[in-house]
Order: C-alpha cells, then structure tokens, then sequence
C-alpha cells in the first residue's frame, strides 16, 4: 500500500517497513493533499499517521509562487502597490499603507495627522475583516455554519466603505505616497457610523455562540498548543504569539502612523491553544473598533488628505492642463523619474497575522533594487509540523484554520 | 401583479395536453442540468474569498442551483477554477479536472485563471485553459459576486443548449485530444 | 536603559575585533557588516550576551550584486528585533560569487530554516549544516535560481505574445 503513495526511499515508507504495532496493525500515510476543503489555500502536508493520530508531517508549499519580488524589480513604485495587495488578500489595506509607509520613511516625508488618522481607521477596519474571516471558518471547520453567515454581511458593509474610499472592494491598492488619493466623502463616514453602530451587537452574538459552547470548548481547549519560548524561536508575531503569551504589537513597540495616540490593550492569553487563538483575534476585533472610534473622535479639523510633495504626488488634472510646473511633475512621476535616495529601509506593520515587514534597497533607479516581504504567515507555518504532533487529524484541521495561514502571503 | 417585473422561467417548447407535456429530450435534460450545477470551488487566492461573498447570504448562489458544494471531484458538475495557477499546481489541476465525471464545465475565474493576470512570470501558468479545456471565462481582478454570478448564468446557458450526444461526438473527442487527456 | 549604538559596537568589537567592520546608523536601523565564517559566532553572541539580547530573528534574506568585484557579489542580510529594549540590528554579510556558502543559523534560531531555504531557492547560496536545504517556492526540478539578476522574469516559453504591441524589437530585445 504505501509503495503506491510513496517512493521506498522515503523516509516515511522506511519507518513503516520497520515499525510494528502489537496489535498488528501499520502505519499509514495520508496526504492531506493541496486541494482541500477545509485547507484554505493550497498547501500539501504528507501525513505519517498510526490509525488516526499523527505522529509526523512533511509540509510542501509553494503551489502559489508567484514572483513577488522578481516582479517588484521591475516595476516602479505606484506599481509595486496591486503586489502587496495580493499578499494578504484578506487585509489588503494594512498591506498597502505598510508599503507607503516604507516608501515615506525613504523619501523622508511627514505625513499630516489627519491623513495619518485615517489611515489607522482603515487598518484597523482592515484587521477587523482579517478576524472576521479567521474565526467564522475556524467555525464552519468545527461545524458552526451559520455564524459564517452572519458576520460574512458585515465583511460586505465593510467592503462598501472601502468602495467609497478607493472604488475596490478586496484588493483595495488604497493610498498614495503621503497620504490618500482624494478625500473621504461624508457618505464614507455615513456609512463608517453605521458600522460601528450595527457591527458590536452581531459581533457579540457571534462570540456568545462560541465561547462557552461545550461543542467548541471541547474541539478547541488544549488542541494545538505552543509554549511562549517555542512561539518566539519559530518567529511568531501577531494573535498567535500573543495567544502563547508574549504581549508584542508591532503598534506599541514601534508605533507608526500615529499610534501612539490611541489608547487600547493588547490582548494576550495564556496556553497557546486554539482557544486562545480564537479569543484573542475576538478581544482584538473589539480594541480595533474602540480605536477608530477614538480616532473619529480625535480627528483634526480641516480636509487635508495628503503630504505636499509634488515631486511623488500626482497634482489635480485642473492645474495639469493649466499650469507648467504640474505639468511637469505629472510627467516626471508618470514616467518614474522622481528622485529617489540610495538606501536601505526596513518597515513592519503589524498586520492581521503578526509582523508585515518590508525591506527595501534602491539603488537611485525608479524601480527598487532588492525589495523582501518578510512575511508572517511563512514563518510561523514552519511549526505546524511539531503543533501537529500526536494530535488527531481533524486537530490538525482545526489549528491550521486557527493559525490563519494565508497562501498568498505564505509564497508570495 | 401582472405589470411586475418578474422574469418567469417558460418552458421548453412542446405539445401539451391533458396530463401530459412532450418535448424534446435535449431540453429537459439541458434544463435539469443547468439549474443543478454542483461546483468544484478550486479556490488559490483572492479570487476565492469572492466567491466566498458569493456563496455567503448577499450574494447567494445556492438561488442558482449550487447550493452543495462538492469538494469530491467525481461528485460536481463544473469545476470554479478561482485564483492564480502557478506551474507547480497545474499538474494537480489536472489531476482534479480527469476525476470529474461526464458532463463536466469549467468556469475560469478571474484574470489569473483565464490567462496569468498580472503576474507575467516564470513560476504562473498562463492562463488554465494551456492545461484544461475551458467553458466560461470570468475577467475581473478580482471579479465582483456580480459578474461570478453572471459567468454561472452564460454556463447555464450553455449547459441548455448542449446536445445529450455532445460528450461522445468526435469534435469533442479531438478537443481532450489535443488537451493530451484520454 | 536605553540601549545605545555606541554601546553595541563597542561590545563588538572587543569580542570580534576586525570581523566586524562597517557600523552605522542607515535610517533609524543601525546597521553593520559582518565577515563570513564568524557568522554563527557573532548572531550566538547577539542572542545569549545580557546586555545585547538581540532574542528574536526577524528576517533573513539575499540579495545579489553582480555589478561588484567577485568577493562580494551575494549578500545575505539578518534583521534581529531586541523586544525588551525595542531595538533593531541589521547584519551583512557579503559573499563570493562563484561559490556563495555560509554556515547556518538554524540551530540558534528555529524560525531560520525556512528563510535559509527561500534564500537557496532564490540565489544558490549554500547554507552549511542546514537539516533540509531544498527548493522551498519553486518546482523541485528546477535548476536556475531565479531571483538572481541574469534570470530573465518573464515565462520564457509563451508563444502567444506579440512583440510588435509591447515594443519589443530585434534591436531592443
């Protein structure tokens, strides 16, 4: 049986040549194969399995790649930003302000407070999908359907906002290099009100559905655990750090984009398990809506949208058709010879899954020398094989959908 | 109600009388088929999380007759390729779109699906249709639930029309023929 | 206590002497470039010394200069993040270009297996000692390491682009 799955030389089929259970039965392999349904993205795992307990696994990923960073050799800057989109697709925003982001730290531009309070709004909404997503299929693989449903309209009302902003509903390419490419109009805001008033009571009977429900409780406590010290060895960033333990937030370490002016918790848990998992990302999505709500509050008098720097910032088309200078600029950016320093940059963010990192070397030509996403899906998914570990198969299922490991971001 | 701007579903054409409705065999097969399709959502990326919104409760396309997804290939009538395709992959697609039984669609989703996308490099396939051979193509980056939508409906249409004997005639035979798939 | 860039290279120097060299401050990372073979010794050092703690990988990667003199025409660049002083270090370490190989860090840091594994998939920079260096995003039979700058990006085999609409003439291409 296990010659037509495996080559002999694999180490998988020596071990089951050699291994004998007293009861006589074998062991098994099990390919949990790149097309899955409850795998969300394609990657491969090669099961060694002794009845229904998994004793090893052979991750393969890569059935995604697609070139990121060659691609981003040659592209100018504005071009680079549909890429990081399609990274994490599920929280393209965070994606992209994180690259404008880098983009100013090179140029060395001030970004204006009001444009940077509305970018925090849009991670965050952004970070609230990306959980949304998260846990209603951590609940339709438990069998939980219908909470899937209920918060999915919420996704929706988000993506009309998203519309009002950037006219895209997933992968938004929102923003400009400082800031946004037009201003927020009041129905944006209409409809970012109306959010944040219809959302708290759904998102609360979601968790009530979850929480204490002995079905889930027994699916999930204790299941795929990580100790703090093994978390940190791996590289893990984001919720699943934080489930382990370690309160680490790129917001608050770091803080970027005027962070630092908003007061929120950063919810940690203890175990490490799936649980924990799924009650961090749910105490995260609150702390995400009580910042935007501190940050409408807070918001700057005044309607500036954008840092003043024509050399990168496209100018109004009135003044294009009118005036020389902007005539120039537009040119000059449009065919990418804008000044550009020789450096090296590195930014991170904290996105939906742990620590978005872009490093970014030029070397003064209008596309980036060496451009790296350090991305947090690629190197947490490195554990999976050990969380995996004695566990049953439909475990592995469940701390896979809890780990949100996202193919786009693991290949890139 | 009379002035409403319901579309009603006619019937095939045919001789009715007291009890009994004859038509054309063709018709009712190509009727059946094509308010039942099961899909095969082949989801790679972000193409997938549209036809999440699509299968969820705004956009429902259960209302279309594919209110049971099949992950099982043997079990689905059309196969939703959602997402880039990269060379490694395409080898498994393959895999996936021999196991599906007779009649079988293919829906390509999105502009990486119908022909790489954006992404113009050595590691993405060109398009699925240099592996598969493709019914509906959807273009969109990614496409809206709408035009999802609107691709299950150009496939219903031609899943009516499609004659009972296509599946053995000889140009459809060429056509996997020259696809390599026995 | 803050901790402070004199104070890191201070420390380094004395404990490596001339295999650290090049120190300075790029943006708001401080930065400096380190020599090979004392790569293991120097990133054990950043982990366990009490004072530096440099405790946490952030990122590994290649890049590759082929326009530089043969010493030093790959690099491989190490981020390492200090949580408890919020501090940040980037290492580089420059390679030859016939046979680029560096000792690897797996052992001290788990989470460097994989990006020790992009970066031999993308550059052909050879990890010593790493448990599984295979091919990680690319197909397994693939020869070439296509993130290096003579690999051409676009799929060499499509038959199906004109080059008269993308201004591709024998001249220019």
């Amino acid at each position: 049986m296990s010659e037509l799955l495996l080559p002999p030389e694999h180490r998988y089929a020596k071990i089951i040549k050699e291994r004998h259970n007293e009861d006589g039965s074998e062991l098994s392999v099990l390919n949990l194969g790149p097309t899955h349904p409850a795998t969300h993205g394609i990657f491969q795992n090669i099961l060694l399995m002794d009845g229904e307990r998994i004793l090893e696994a052979e991750p393969t990923i890569g059935y995604i790649h697609r070139a990121f960073e060659k691609i981003a050799e040659n592209r100018p800057f504005y071009q680079i930003t549909p890429l990081t989109d399609r990274m994490n697709y599920c929280s393209s925003p965070i994606n992209n302000m994180g690259w404008w982001m880098t983009l100013e730290k090179l140029l060395g531009i001030e970004v204006p407070k009001r444009a940077q309070y509305l970018r925090v709004i849009v991670m965050e909404l952004a970070r609230i999908t990306d959980h949304i997503i998260c846990n209603s299929i951590l609940g339709v693989d438990t069998g939980a359907y219908t909470g899937f449903l209920y918060v999915f309209q919420f996704r929706e009302k988000i993506y009309e906002i998203y519309e009002e902003i950037c006219g895209a509903r997933l992968t938004t390419n929102m923003g400009r290099i400082g800031g946004f490419e037009r201003d927020w109009s009041p129905e944006a805001f209409r409809k970012l009100d109306k959010f944040l008033e219809e959302f708290p009571p759904a998102w609360k009977e979601f968790e009530n559905l979850f929480e204490r429900n002995r079905i889930f409780l027994d699916r999930t406590v204790n299941v795929g655990g990580i100790t703090a010290e093994k978390a940190m060895a791996y590289g893990f960033t984001g919720p699943n750090l934080r489930a382990a333990g370690v309160d680490y937030d790129v917001r608050v370490a770091h803080p970027y984009s005027s962070y630092e002016d908003f007061d929120f918790i950063v919810p940690v848990g203890k175990s490490g398990d799936t649980y924990d998992r799924f009650c961090v990302r749910n105490a995260e999505v609150w702390e995400s809506l009580s910042i935007i709500r501190q940050a409408l509050e807070k918001m700057p008098e005044g309607n500036e949208y954008h840092a003043e720097v024509p050399d990168y910032y496209l100018p109004p088309k009135e003044d294009v058709y009118n005036s020389m200078e902007s005539l120039i600029y537009h040119f000059k950016i449009v065919m990418g010879e804008v000044p550009v320093p020789v450096s090296e940059i590195y930014h991170a963010v904290e996105g939906g899954n742990g620590e978005l990192g872009f490093y970014l070397s030029t070397d003064g030509s209008r596309t980036p020398y060496r451009l790296h996403f350090r991305r947090p899906c690629f190197i947490y998914y490195q554990a999976f094989p050990e969380m995996i570990k004695g566990a049953l198969l439909s475990d592995a299922i469940i701390i896979l959908s809890s780990l949100n490991v996202i193919a786009g971001e693991l290949d890139a | 109600m009379s002035d409403s701007k319901v579309n009603m579903v006619s019937p095939p054409e045919g001789l009715t009388g007291e009890g009994f409705f004859a038509t054309k065999l063709n018709d009712v097969v190509g009727l059946a088929r094509a308010n039942s399709l099961w899909p095969l959502p082949f989801a790679t990326s972000c193409c997938g999380i549209e036809f999440m919104a699509t299968m969820a409760a705004h956009y429902d396309l259960a209302r279309f007759g594919s209110e049971r997804v099949s992950f099982s290939p043997r079990q689905a009538d059309m196969l939703l390729v959602m997402g880039t395709i990269s060379k490694k992959m395409a080898p498994i697609l393959r895999q996936v779109y021999e196991q599906m039984s007779e009649p079988r669609w293919v829906i390509a989703v999105g502009a990486c699906a119908s022909s790489g996308g954006v992404f113009d490099t050595y590691s993405v396939l060109q398009g699925i249709d240099k592996v598969i051979p493709v019914d509906v193509y959807v273009p969109g980056c990614p496409p809206r639930p709408e035009q999802i939508v609107d691709g299950v409906m150009r496939l219903q249409e031609l899943v009516k029309s499609e004659s009972v004997r296509r599946r053995s005639s000889p140009e459809y035979q060429e056509l996997l023929a020259s696809y390599n798939i026995s | 206590m803050a901790l402070e860039n004199t104070q890191i290279q201070n420390k380094l120097t004395e404990t490596f002497n001339n295999d650290v060299f090049n120190f300075h401050e790029e943006r708001d990372i401080f930065t400096l470039e380190a020599s090979a073979d004392k790569i293991t010794a120097l990133i054990l050092f950043l982990k366990n010394d009490s004072e530096l703690q440099f405790h946490f990988l952030t990122d590994l990667c290649g890049i590759h200069y082929p326009d530089n003199e043969s010493e030093r025409q790959f690099a491989v660049v190490y981020h390492l993040h200090n949580w408890f002083e919020n501090k940040r270090i980037r290492i580089k370490v420059y390679l030859n270009g016939e046979k680029p190989e560096i000792k690897t860090i797996s052992n001290i840091f788990l989470s460097s297996n994989w990006m020790e594994r992009e970066t031999y998939d993308f550059y052909g920079i050879d990890f010593i000692g790493h448990p599984q260096l295979k091919r990680i995003l690319n197909m397994d039979e693939m020869v070439s390491f296509p993130m290096r700058k003579e690999f051409p990006m676009e799929d060499s085999g499509r038959t199906d682009k004109d080059d008269r609409f993308f201004g591709r003439t024998v001249s220019n291409c």
